[in-house]
């Protein structure tokens, strides 16, 4: 069950793509998941469609991982694919009391799922082949000039960090509490919602109380050595672009150009 | 009455780069009334080796048996043998979740389905057995100190009465005493109950006093499996993994280099001083 969750994990590996510098993907992301509200017709999703298989290819990243990922929506997209369904007005196929089954809304619903489908694995494709302090250094350095208008970047940027760091920790104490439950006989696969509800205190109690255990531990460890957020901080790597960061941008560039190309087609 | 694995392999996210051999082809069986030490370095599989006991982990390869039975047979109730096979993770005190202690270590029992009453009497019982007292009934169980916490928790697992129990490490982060009379209870349970115990445990000190059967694994195998007594001898296999024999055994062997007449596979302190030979 918790092996499932996908979002956030670093695959470790080398490509080209892990190689690039994290201000690049999380760019190159966001171009993503706005080229795929820009396109409108098949072209512009062949294009998409392809541009995310090959950096799949690059990543080197197996398949089978990223795909693991969707598992955690599948609920979502089942709910808002019918919805689009059944509820868009247009040229009737099927008819069954209210619910009216058109044309648009197979169009609609097509489109709406492979939409979500591409925005999660072209986010986690990021977070797949970027570790989280990457991550969070590129945000930090690209969002630098937020500073300006005193927003305390470097701070939100540390919080973010340490949440990412601590969903596998937390993910792993999970499933030790689980297992120590499960040795007193706990049961939580068997009953009703409420009594499944009510298995669940005791993993949440321990849960909530290692968590906040957790973080003034960690509190403690960072006051011990000094630290005192962002102002004059140098950094061990600081973040400098190389050629295949270039190259990368001009890739997007292309790429935006071709899926806007493409709705005049 | 017994455990049984045959051919157990276990490997960690299979078919992953992380991919990971934990257990290697373990073949062990724990009788009746044993008290069982199980020792090793860290990582070399003791967590993951006393987890197969009660079912929480399913074998990659091979079998694990209780009294004949396959435990991941088909109708095989895993539920029942957690009941009856009791393990007390590391740091067990981490799991308390009630507001009270009594009502926290009748979690267990209620778990097996006894009537609220049954189950408050075996609460009362456990507590009484690890020294826990009536005035702490209905204290909440995060207001005691570590030691008293990991008492609590321990009478948990007590409560239902097991017929095999398995710490691991439950004496780790423990002052001397708190770690002796945890030790203690276990010798006194496993002789008045007449349970099987197999103890998980870094001290060579505390294996040596108290267990008749030690087990040695190293890197996911079984390195030796004997009484201690055996094993010590092979006190420089055992440093050559990050392990050692007890304080006193080199001690006695230091004497006897030095060309006294003593016995130098003594263990204990108790065994030393009638080792020593002399008329004190």
């Amino acid at each position: 069950m918790l092996k499932d969750i996908t979002i956030g994990q670093y695959y470790r590996e080398n490509s080209i793509i892990h190689r690039l510098d994290p201000r690049v993907k999380l760019f190159g992301t966001m171009v993503f998941l706005v080229s795929l509200f820009v396109a409108d017709n098949i072209f512009g999703y062949i294009i998409a469609t392809l541009a995310l298989l090959g950096v799949i290819k690059l990543s080197r990243v197996p398949f089978k991982f990223i795909v693991r990922g969707l598992k955690a929506i599948v609920i979502l997209l089942l709910i808002s694919v019918s919805f689009n369904l059944f509820t868009t007005p247009g040229t009737i196929i099927w008819k069954f009391g209210i619910l009216k089954l058109t044309y648009e809304g197979i169009y609609n619903a097509f489109f709406m799922a492979v939409r979500l489908i591409y925005l999660i694995i072209g986010s986690s494709l990021m977070t797949l082949t970027t570790t989280p302090n990457d991550l969070t250094d590129g945000l930090e350095k690209a969002l630098g000039f937020l500073n300006k208008i005193k927003i305390p970047v470097h701070e939100i940027a540390m919080m973010m960090s340490i949440a990412l760091r601590f969903i596998p920790i937390l993910m792993e104490e999970t499933d030790k509490i689980m297992k120590a439950q499960r040795a007193r006989g706990a049961d939580f696969e068997s009953g009703g919602v409420l009594r499944r509800a009510k298995s669940m205190v005791p993993i949440l109690v321990p849960l909530l109380i290692s968590a906040f255990r957790r973080a003034n531990d960690l509190a403690t460890a960072m006051d011990a050595r000094c630290y005192r957020g962002g102002e004059g901080r140098t950094k061990m790597k600081p973040l400098r672009y190389k050629k295949g960061d270039g190259i990368a941008y001009l890739v997007y560039v292309i790429y935006l150009g071709l899926i806007v190309g493409a709705n005049y087609l | 009455m017994s455990i049984k694995l045959e051919n157990v392999n276990y490997i960690y996210e299979d078919g992953t780069i992380n991919r990971f051999r934990a257990l290697k082809d373990i073949n062990l069986e724990v009788n009746d009334g044993e008290f069982v030490g199980l020792i090793g370095h860290t990582g070399s599989g003791k967590s993951t080796l006393i987890q197969h006991f009660n079912g929480l982990v399913k074998p990659t390869e091979g079998v694990v048996s209780y009294n004949g039975e396959d435990i991941f047979g088909e109708k095989y109730n895993r539920k029942n043998l957690r009941l009856e096979v009791g393990l007390v993770f590391q740091y067990p005190e981490h799991q308390l979740f009630e507001a009270e202690v009594l009502q926290d270590v009748a979690f267990g029992p209620r778990n097996q389905g006894l009537s609220e009453k049954e189950a408050l009497i075996k609460a009362k019982e456990a507590l009484a057995l690890v020294g826990i007292g009536e005035n702490y009934y209905n204290k909440s169980p995060f207001e005691l100190s570590g030691g008293e916490k990991r008492k609590v928790a321990i009478a948990g697992i007590l409560a239902m009465e097991p017929k095999i129990l398995i710490l691991d490490e439950p004496t780790a982060g423990l002052d001397p005493k708190g770690r002796d009379n945890i030790l203690e209870l276990l010798k006194r349970i496993h002789g008045e109950r007449k349970i099987t115990v197999i103890l998980v445990s870094h001290s060579m000190e505390d294996i040596a006093k108290y267990v008749d059967r030690m087990i040695v694994m190293n890197k996911g195998s079984i390195m030796y499996d004997d009484s201690p007594k055996k094993i010590f001898r092979y006190h420089k296999e055992l440093e050559e993994i990050g392990l050692a024999a007890p304080q006193i055994t080199y001690l006695m062997q230091r004497l006897k280099e030095s060309g006294y007449d003593v016995d130098e596979n003594a263990t204990t302190i108790e065994e030393a001083l009638k080792g020593l030979n002399i008329n004190a």
